[in-house]
């Protein structure tokens, strides 16, 4: 689920944001009065400025001492210059050069400081410093905080300058700046001692605050590299959100927001400590009192609702000040210096991903997790709407507000409070900020989760939240036991999201996202005696080559690895000096190379813990040449379609042709890219595309038992020199064969040659195939008898009926083919032995069925969307894929499409963006003497412009010795997808029966397991730790999938074509095929709502499926993955059906439908939002039915609804019983 | 991948049944008896093989999986030990009978 946050929203946020930004802009600078004062402004900033930056430059090495400088807080002057030191000095600690620019910035801009200030409270500070530098704000700002310091915590919120100004004064207290991240921790530790969970709420707004404060910062840095760099204008205007196109650019923008949130964070927690120090008692108490007690409750409903409505405040906001701020900004040395090295790190894509998760890092999963939900998803909403939640909403409007759009923010604000708010924060907010407006503590205290905010993963705690509360309370959330059958509503109303490991902060923050790697287990038991005894799968599920917005892409001569395992270096090495380095796989002890000695992105010497590469756990290598066995192949593809009379009589060459002309330019490659098609009927038919013909030839070979290539070197064209003639043939593809009355498919001889004309190249095979392949090599049988569909007892024929196509994929594989496997059939066409071609070769396979050009529009329209997205998604060719884990750990079992190599390399012929795969793991030797495992993926591949790269992920996650610690990390959905793919293979190399056993008994064991570690008796009841509480409901939701379920009539081909989805689908894709998401949508409502590129996104919450849950008043969404069902009940409201499906009532509607139109009525638009968001996070754009109640369709619908008892199967409390009557046994 | 190998795992089956039928003939019935299970065993591993046109057990898609691969390791090593037995069992038994004969 993590995953949404990344691809597509984010981007469509950054470019919504991106004019919201210029049009808040424009609006914020003109009513402010900064634009016309800015410039001048700037002359004098930048005097002031360069005199600290010069002096920054020189410490950036000294970073350190710098730091410690700073200390004494009588050093108002040498502020700027402290903060700076701190960025430089590493890129963690880049938050204080962000402080230090933002409290220039608010000094010697009036206008600009109003912005920030307009916090509640803030403003009064504000107003003193305007004038003054920047030295002489921060020793006021620092009497203020030092006079009134616990109130300074609370401030922060309200006033952004409050936060700069306390930022200053931190680094003028001098707090170590260096340790800045170690202070979080401690601060974490120390400062709340009564705080069970350690980052949450607090770093949710703290998150926000850091945002907000950071918005200016962030502006900042974009300005001036778009000056300095090559950013586009785009990028400038919003500060965080990158937009999807520059992707390498983005990362800089986005960096510099990390780095602002960064900065905060170092800053607040040393004045938290500071104030710790100052005030112990008074401090403690405040934010004891109101974080620990209040905080997990009221904070995270807090966020949730705040997030909602504050997102789009805040983006607009951000703009505004950046706007705003950005022109003295660029202008200023200082902060080039900072977007330097934020740029070349690149680093903190994650700073924006933290942002999204700072919101959602509160432990109160229900409320709270709904407003994660709904804004993580997009990157950029998630990011906004986590600044704006708690704090930050105030002092985010505040800046951005102050120019243009003051009012309209506030009131989103006071929105929010009402809702979730009201129990202790606003009280806590409100109180405390106005005394103290110009102090900055409120962040420290949230310092603590500011880790949080990095890590992606962190703001998806799943419902149990485990990780995060491990660490100090005794009982941890996800150890909560639950008795299932007693808890009705066991499905969290908001998404689950991956929990997350419980590391300390520092690894946290850098750990891997769990969108692209994910542990079963999170907590890593130390034996396998220990494994086996909780019974639970141990494996790793992967989404290597996901689409990402931001990713460090590196490139250095040397690539630096371990010498004895070959690891990439990662975040989790240990730097044993300054020249020396132990890897964390297996212990050997490496040189650091010269050249890693040097930083590039902060240009200094001599660090080599802060370079790209231990900085990020995603990061991209451009590889060298030895990292090739030959010249990077071009990108090459051929398309094989079926044109015997089946195939004409379905029509899809002309969707296949259309989509094709469209895209023709968007196929990735490069200047030699090639292309060529074939044909097939009992003959094949080549075409000749040489350029210099008039037209395009066609050559007809009819010796299907020695296939040949009639001439080999014109049939694979290039795209850009023959463009007219494959444009020629594609038009006139769909009319050449309309009268064939071929009924034969000699699919295999055909495959024969395709490998043939690939083999010197390798490339991508798409095939097209519409019925069982009956002539030649590898002609198939039909297997299936369509009166055994629904037995309940032996399904067979779910394995290959020939070798044929897995030897085919053998070769293809070797010779770096992968091949695509279109199935458009309406009989049964031997998916099982078909789709080994895919399978072996690192392919994928669409499939579908009864596919016809008018009879069956929406699957028409489905292959329509798929082949947009497989003609221009990334590829990537020639690719291998290596899995590495720290000594003692073993992976025996891989998951996915692809040739297994050798037993730790896997050969993937072509990768794919949506291709997942999954590892199971077993525990060779006691890592008693560790307590950090860490797993690595490397993918080495060949982009489609001809680079060589490797990606390389890495994961980090903590040891255990205790069950109930591992129970404690259970991360149910990876588990459940682990269990499906090892399902699959079960039903294929044994039976059905026995891997619908083998799932149930997954269940019995590990609660069994559980129960008798609780070991407190009740054995009447059926306890399950919270972690693990979604368990059943899963493992009965995968029973009753297609690929596993019986006694429902399922098509042989359908159901080989769910185990096929299963096996290579990625984990969050999986889960929604799995388990579907059920939402009400006639009442859809703002309330909690996000907002994704100026839309409003309503989040309505997740609806068991039962049919309980469905009233006949009311219009439901299903959203199964690749479909979305809309299911209108029979007394559905007439106003919902006339706004939002166009029909004036119930009976009207079309049984057919596939299509909301386009009306303007405010129902129709948020249920159109909703969907078109549902729809974006997914790279298969699924089709959407309508169903009325009463419709035979409705079938379809109510087979999903898996809490439900159907005459095949349990319902969800039958299978609770079953499950504990099998425990009891 | 498993090309040098496949081949010869029906020529190992072949000469040990070829053996067995040897044995029978001889009415050698303890020796029999004891090539008796291994037969069987390699009647029913040929019988579950996975499909594949050409001859041979194993295939290069599955082979890399850690659980088959320790599975064949263990069956090679054991089957070594069972012939290198037989062979001294057999030596013995041939110098048995001409020294007794």
């Amino acid at each position: 689920m993590s995953a949404p946050a990344e691809s597509p929203h984010p981007a469509a946020s950054a470019r919504i944001s991106p004019k919201l930004g210029g049009a808040t802009a424009s609006g914020a600078a003109t009513p402010a009065g900064p634009g016309p004062a800015p410039h001048q402004q700037n002359g004098p900033a930048q005097s002031q400025m360069q005199v600290p930056s010069g002096y920054g430059v020189h410490p950036q090495n000294y970073i350190a001492p710098s730091g410690h400088y700073p200390q004494g807080p009588g050093k108002m002057t040498s502020l700027p210059l402290d903060s700076q030191c701190g960025d430089y000095y590493s890129g963690l600690y880049t938050v204080p050069t962000q402080n230090v620019v933002t409290p220039n910035t608010a000094n010697q801009q009036p206008g600009a400081q109003h912005m920030y200030g307009r916090g509640p409270s803030a403003p009064h500070i504000v107003g003193s410093t305007p004038g003054s530098f920047q030295g002489a704000t921060s020793p006021t700002l620092h009497l203020h905080t030092s006079a009134a310091q616990r109130y300074s915590h609370f401030v922060n919120h309200y006033s952004s300058p409050a936060m700069y100004s306390a930022n200053s004064s931190v680094a003028s207290q001098g707090f170590p700046s260096t340790c800045a991240h170690y202070a979080m921790s401690t601060v974490s530790t120390a400062a709340y001692p009564s705080v069970s969970y350690p980052s949450l709420p607090a770093g949710d707004p703290y998150g926000q605050q850091m945002f907000t404060s950071q918005n200016a910062p962030t502006v900042r840095p974009l300005r001036e590299n778009s000056f300095s760099d090559h950013s586009t204008a785009i990028s400038h205007p919003s500060p965080l959100p990158p937009p999807p196109s520059h992707q390498y650019h983005q990362p800089q923008s986005l960096s510099g927001c990390s780095t602002l949130s960064w900065s905060a964070s170092g800053l607040p927690s040393t004045q938290h400590n500071i104030v710790r120090n100052h005030t112990g008692s008074l401090a403690t108490a405040n934010s004891n009192s109101t974080n620990t007690v209040t905080d997990s409750l009221s904070c995270p409903v807090m966020q949730n609702v705040q997030p909602l409505k504050s997102s789009p405040v805040v983006s607009t906001v951000l703009s505004g000040a950046s706007s705003t701020r950005t022109p003295p900004a660029a202008n200023r040395p200082v902060e080039p210096v900072a977007s330097v090295t934020q740029p070349s790190e690149l680093l903190q894509q994650k700073g924006v991903d933290s942002s999204s998760t700072t919101s959602s890092a509160s432990p109160m999963p229900n409320s709270y997790d709904a407003l994660e939900g709904g804004s993580y998803p997009d990157m950029l909403s998630s990011s906004a709407s986590s600044p704006a939640p708690d704090p930050a909403p105030e002092p985010d409007p505040a800046p951005a507000p102050a120019p243009a759009s003051s009012a309209p923010q506030p009131s989103k604000m006071t929105k929010p409070f009402g809702y979730g708010y009201p129990t202790l924060q606003p009280g806590y907010q409100n109180a405390t900020a106005p005394p103290n407006s110009g102090v900055p503590p409120s962040s420290p205290g949230y310092s603590g989760f500011q880790p949080y905010a990095q890590y992606p993963g962190m703001n998806q705690l799943s419902s149990g939240l485990g990780g995060l509360s491990l660490q100090s309370s005794p009982q941890p959330e996800s150890l909560r036991p639950i008795n299932l059958t007693q808890e009705r509503n066991i499905l969290p109303v908001t998404p689950v999201w991956a929990p997350v490991p419980n590391l300390n902060l520092d690894l946290k923050k850098l750990n891997c996202s769990p969108d692209s790697f994910r542990c079963t287990l999170t907590n890593i038991p130390q034996t396998q005696a220990l494994l086996n005894k909780a019974k639970l799968p141990l494996g790793l599920l992967l989404h290597p080559f996901r689409d990402l917005t931001q990713l460090p892409v590196i490139t250095s001569n040397t690539i630096v690895r371990c010498r004895s395992c070959r690891t990439y270096i990662n975040p989790f090495v240990s730097f044993i000096d300054q020249r020396r380095w132990k890897c964390n796989l297996c212990y050997r002890v490496n040189d650091v190379p010269e050249e890693f000695m040097y930083n590039p992105l902060t240009r200094s010497y001599g660090e080599p813990h802060k370079r790209p590469e231990v900085q990020n756990s995603t990061v991209e290598f451009i590889a060298s040449s030895d990292y090739m066995l030959r010249p990077p192949q071009p990108a090459v593809y051929l398309f094989v379609l079926d044109v015997s009379h089946n195939a004409v009589e379905a029509g899809y060459l002309t969707i296949l042709c259309q989509s094709l002309l469209e895209n023709l330019d968007k196929l990735p490659g490069d200047s030699r890219t090639r292309i060529g098609f074939m044909t097939f009927d009992s003959t094949i038919h080549f075409y000749n595309l040489q350029e210099g013909l008039s037209q395009p030839q066609m050559l007809i070979v009819s010796d299907i038992d020695d296939v040949f290539l009639p001439t080999p070197d014109s049939l694979l064209v290039n795209l850009y020199e023959s463009k007219e003639l494959i444009k020629d043939l594609l038009n006139a593809l769909p009319n050449m064969f309309t009268n064939t009355r071929e009924t034969h498919s000699a699919l295999g001889p055909a495959l024969q040659a395709a490998f043939k004309l690939m083999s010197p190249t390798g490339g991508r095979v798409s095939v097209f195939q519409t019925q069982l392949p009956s002539l030649g090599a590898g002609l198939l049988q039909s297997r299936e008898d369509p009166n055994q569909r629904s037995s309940t007892k032996v399904v067979q024929h779910l394995g290959p009926a020939t070798d044929f196509y897995k030897k085919l994929a053998l070769d293809c594989s070797g010779q770096q083919t992968a091949v695509d496997l279109f199935l458009l059939s309406s009989q049964y066409s031997d998916l099982a032995s078909l789709a080994c071609m895919s399978k072996y070769s690192a392919g994928c396979i669409y499939y579908y069925p009864s596919f016809h050009y008018t009879h069956n529009p929406s699957q028409a329209e489905k292959l329509q969307k798929d082949l947009k997205r497989y003609l221009t998604r990334k590829i990537g060719f020639e690719a291998v894929m290596r899995i590495r884990c720290t000594k003692g750990l073993s992976m025996h079992t891989f998951h996915g499409n692809f040739f297994v190599r050798s037993t730790d390399l896997l050969s993937l012929a072509n990768i794919n963006p949506d291709a997942g795969f999954a590892v199971q793991l077993s525990i060779e030797e006691n890592l008693t003497d560790t307590s950090l495992v860490c797993f690595q993926t490397a993918l080495l591949y060949t982009s489609s412009k001809g680079e060589r790269r490797i990606r390389v992920h890495t994961l980090c996650l903590p040891v255990v010795s205790s069950l109930a610690d591992v129970y404690a990390g259970v991360d149910v959905q990876a588990a459940i997808c682990l269990l499906a793919n090892m399902a699959v293979d079960r039903s294929v190399s044994s039976s059905l029966s026995d891997a619908r056993d083998a799932l149930v008994n997954a269940v019995v064991d590990s609660l069994s397991a559980y129960g008798s570690m609780v070991s407190n008796l009740q054995h009447s009841a059926l306890i399950a730790p919270s972690s693990l509480k979604l368990f059943p409901l899963y493992v009965l939701a995968l029973l009753k999938q297609k690929a596993f379920r019986t006694g429902t009539s399922t098509r042989l081909d359908d159901r080989v074509y769910a185990m096929c989805q299963i096996k290579c689908q990625p984990l969050v894709h999986l889960m929604k095929m799995i388990h579907p998401n059920l939402y009400r949508i006639d009442r859809l409502t703002d309330e909690g709502a996000i907002h994704v590129n100026d839309k409003v996104v309503p989040q309505p919450p997740l609806q068991k499926l039962s049919a309980e849950k469905l009233t006949r008043e009311g219009a439901f969404l299903m959203d199964c993955g690749s479909v979305f069902y809309i299911w209108i009940g029979k007394s559905c409201d007439n106003h919902f059906i006339e706004d939002v499906l166009g029909y004036p009532n119930f009976a009207s509607i079309p049984q057919k439908m596939t299509h909301l139109p386009e009306l303007d009525t405010l129902s129709s638009e948020r249920a159109r939002s909703f969907i078109t968001w549902l729809r974006d996070n997914r790279p298969l754009s699924p089709i959407l039915h309508v169903v009325k109640d009463e419709s035979p369709a409705k079938t379809e619908f109510f087979q999903h609804l898996i809490e439900d008892r159907t005459e095949a199967a349990f319902s969800y409390y039958e299978f609770l019983l079953h499950i504990q009557h099998q425990i009891c046994k | 991948q498993c090309n040098p190998l496949n081949p010869l795992v029906l020529s190992e089956y072949l000469i040990h049944a070829f053996f067995c039928v040897m044995f029978l003939c001889a009415a050698e019935w303890l020796t029999l008896g004891l090539n008796m299970p291994l037969l069987a065993y390699h009647i029913w591993r040929y019988m579950s093989r996975p499909v594949m046109s050409g001859p041979g057990l194993y295939d290069p898609t599955t082979i890399m999986n850690a659980d088959i691969l320790a599975y064949c390791q263990k069956e090679g090593w054991c089957k070594l030990a069972f012939y290198l037995l037989a062979f001294f069992y057999y030596l013995y038994g041939m110098i048995y009978v001409l020294v007794s004969s």
